[in-house]
């Protein structure tokens, strides 16, 4: 049996057991089982319960109880301070230090897995998703939204999909605010790939976690339940972009369940990408027409303000004018802006090179052209 | 008789091969189904300018060999214009057989070679493509002997964005992000880099279907092409390539030199665009030839602008965050 070691009576040598830890890791036993279990008696004590105590307690079958008893032998050290070297901490139920946000909710996750520091429960949180298909539309409203808000001190919270949740963490990135990513596989696994250089961005004033065990590849199962704890450690969801069956609207259930508020960017009533958040408005979530007013709305007295750096008026000549006013934030073709705009074809080239270096257009794919702010 | 007086509107595009054909750079053709692209590819020969005695044989005598010749016409006229379907073997575009017949790529000498639906061709017979690009020859070494076609061809490619093709329009597209990468991933890098002209073709508008806009028509173009060539035979008397597409990169500095200003614009957009020497070099040859286009010496500010709307393809532009 796997015990701590009383080496001299009266002086306990605990050989860096987190009970809390193994209890987590014992296999075949539900989030809500261990919820059950761990409102009755604490981990340790869980630990060191006889066998017929242990088939005693209540809502546990003797199949679950069988399976604690196994695993006190075997021993969970090495892998505890394996990923502790690695920069991973386990946080439980059980720990001062867990998000208060997430314990209010109707089941948190029993522990957590965090690789960076936690945002103090002080700070205001905002989740900020979408789908991950999103148009330049949704991604610039995301980033914007991500920007002003981290501006605020206010700390981002998203799950790192492609698409509005990248756009989220980079904008709080941007302006050096605290973001947070919450993961469907273990944190030290980077899903999608593509984001390899937002992780490391998000890390450097932000954390990841997940509820899974670090190793733990995605899986589809695992993303409806990690958006309960995106919604859950914050005080209100942000859905930006999402069709009508977006995986992104559980997240707004989930923060409904949990009392919380959630708010929905609109979309051109013709964009099916911004359906399902028109419907949300529809149903009595709160709508942001002006992303400003609402990251300041959010602020209570005390936190930080940065001071806000009015836009360069950036100086167009009149042909100039002509063609940004051709672009917009859909993507348009040259041969469209041409037809639009009537300039000549070689005239209209100059003009685009001349835009796309003041910054105020981007070439997203092979001579098609967005408006940027 | 084809001609380009029958396309509406893609002003782009026709530019583009213009261009292309005035300086034999390769071009790729990007865009949704039914813009156009196959139409305008096939009509790509209607402004090639005609095949001199020399070359007229040459193709006659290719032709006879693989059995293509048809007797009572006499010598081949027309440039060719080969369009393989995708499916088409390695064997089948390079040459080979038992006794080794013209692929492809030789059928297509002097001429057009148009490779519809890019990313649908295998791999392995798209890397076929490599050696000839470069030595405007084929070398087939076979028990008996070596056989040695030449293959002195124009690439055009024409592809969809994505596989439904309307990327990225992101309303129509319904293609998820792996889908799109996977599709165009199955493009070699060292093919894209061999592309010297990249152009999308957009979905027509109906007003420009139906326009009552005047359309040139091939005769005119081909009369522009013919004037870019003689220059570029001019220029090029001495040396041991025809066309701007095949300057040598160390005589780029020679043939393609810049201003200061233009240079230090070069640099800017250099780091920008994330260019890399051999996408640069190509910015430059096009350069040269829409300079030649206009009849100027020296590569002005426009010709570097519009080079550089025609560059080729970045994979970043499928890797969205």
């Amino acid at each position: 049996m796997y015990r701590t070691v009383r080496i001299m009576e009266g002086k306990d040598v605990v050989i860096g057991m987190n009970y809390a830890y193994w209890f987590a890791n014992v296999p075949g036993l539900t989030n809500r089982t261990r919820l059950r279990i761990s409102s009755a008696v604490s981990a340790e004590e869980l630990f060191f319960l006889s066998e017929g105590s242990l088939a005693k307690l209540a809502g546990v079958t003797p199949e679950q109880a069988g399976r604690i008893a196994e695993s006190r032998a075997r021993p969970v050290d090495a892998g505890y301070h394996a990923m502790c070297a690695q920069g991973i901490s386990f946080v439980s139920l059980e720990d001062e230090s867990y998000p208060k946000k997430l314990r209010q909710i109707p089941d948190p996750p029993y522990g957590i897995y965090v690789r960076g520091p936690l945002p103090e429960s002080g700070r205001p949180a905002v989740a900020v998703v979408g789908a991950r298909m999103c148009s330049e539309y949704g991604r610039h409203a995301a980033s914007e939204l991500g920007r002003k808000l981290a501006a605020y001190g206010i700390c981002v919270v998203s799950g790192m999909a492609r698409g509005i949740d990248a756009a989220g963490h980079q904008g709080a990135a941007d302006a050096d605010g605290i973001t947070c990513a919450v993961l469907g596989c273990g944190v030290d696994i980077c899903y999608p790939k593509s984001n390899r250089e937002l992780y490391g961005r998000i890390l450097e004033r932000g954390c990841v976690l997940s509820e899974y065990p670090p190793g733990t590849p995605p899986a589809a199962a695992h993303f409806p339940a990690r958006n309960r704890i995106i919604a859950g450690l914050c005080d209100m969801t942000v859905v930006v972009e999402a069709r009508l069956r977006s995986g992104s609207l559980i997240t707004a259930d989930c923060a409904l369940e949990q009392g919380r508020d959630v708010y929905a960017v609109p979309g051109s009533i013709y964009d099916p990408l911004s359906a399902g958040c028109n419907d949300l408005i529809r149903q009595g979530a709160g709508m942001i027409s002006d992303l400003d007013d609402f990251a300041a709305g959010i602020v209570s007295h005390g936190n930080d303000m940065c001071n806000k750096k009015e836009p360069e008026k950036i100086l167009l000549e009149k042909e100039e004018r002509l063609v940004y006013s051709c672009v917009d934030l859909r993507p348009k073709s040259m041969e469209e802006i041409l037809s639009e705009s009537g300039i000549k074809l070689r005239r209209l080239q100059q003009i685009l090179s001349v835009l796309q270096q003041k910054g105020v257009i981007a070439e997203i794919f092979k001579n098609c052209y967005i408006r940027r702010n | 008789m084809l001609d380009f007086a029958e396309v509406s509107g893609q002003h782009v595009v026709k530019r583009a091969c213009e261009t292309a054909v005035s300086g034999m750079h390769n071009l790729l053709l990007i865009g949704p189904p039914g813009a156009g692209k196959t139409m305008i590819a096939k009509r790509i020969p209607t402004i090639l300018p005609d095949l001199d005695d020399r070359e007229q044989m040459e193709l006659t005598k290719i032709y006879s060999v693989s059995g293509n010749l048809v007797e009572q016409n006499g010598l081949i006229k027309r440039r060719p214009f080969r369009a393989p379907h995708h499916t088409v073997s390695p064997h089948g575009l390079a040459g080979g057989g038992v006794l080794p017949k013209p692929g492809e790529i030789s059928l297509a000498h002097k001429g057009v070679l148009f490779l519809d639906e890019l990313p649908e061709f295998s791999p392995n017979t798209l890397e076929i493509l490599r050696q000839p690009m470069e030595e405007k020859r084929v070398r087939l070494v076979r028990l008996q002997g070596t056989y040695e076609y030449p293959a002195d061809f124009m690439l055009v490619a024409a592809m969809n964005p994505c596989r439904c093709g309307y990327y990225p329009d992101m309303q129509r597209c319904r293609c998820s992000q792996s889908a799109i990468e996977r599709y165009l991933g199955r493009i070699s890098q060292p093919l894209i880099d061999r592309i010297d002209i990249c152009v999308e073709a957009a979905a027509l508008a109906f007003r420009a279907l139906n326009g009552a806009a005047k359309e040139e028509c091939s005769a005119d173009i081909r009369r522009r092409v013919v004037q870019a060539h003689e220059i570029q035979r001019e220029r090029y008397r001495e040396e041991t390539f025809c066309y701007n597409s095949q300057i040598p990169a160390a005589r780029i500095r020679e043939y393609c030199g810049l201003s200061g200003e233009q240079e230090a614009r070069m640099e800017r957009l250099y780091t920008s665009l994330g260019l890399t020497a051999r996408t640069y070099h190509k910015i430059l040859k096009v350069a040269r030839t829409l300079a030649d286009m206009d009849g100027e010496d020296k590569i002005g500010d426009c010709h570097l602008n519009e080079a550089v709307c025609y560059r080729s393809l970045d994979k970043k532009f499928w890797e969205r965050p």
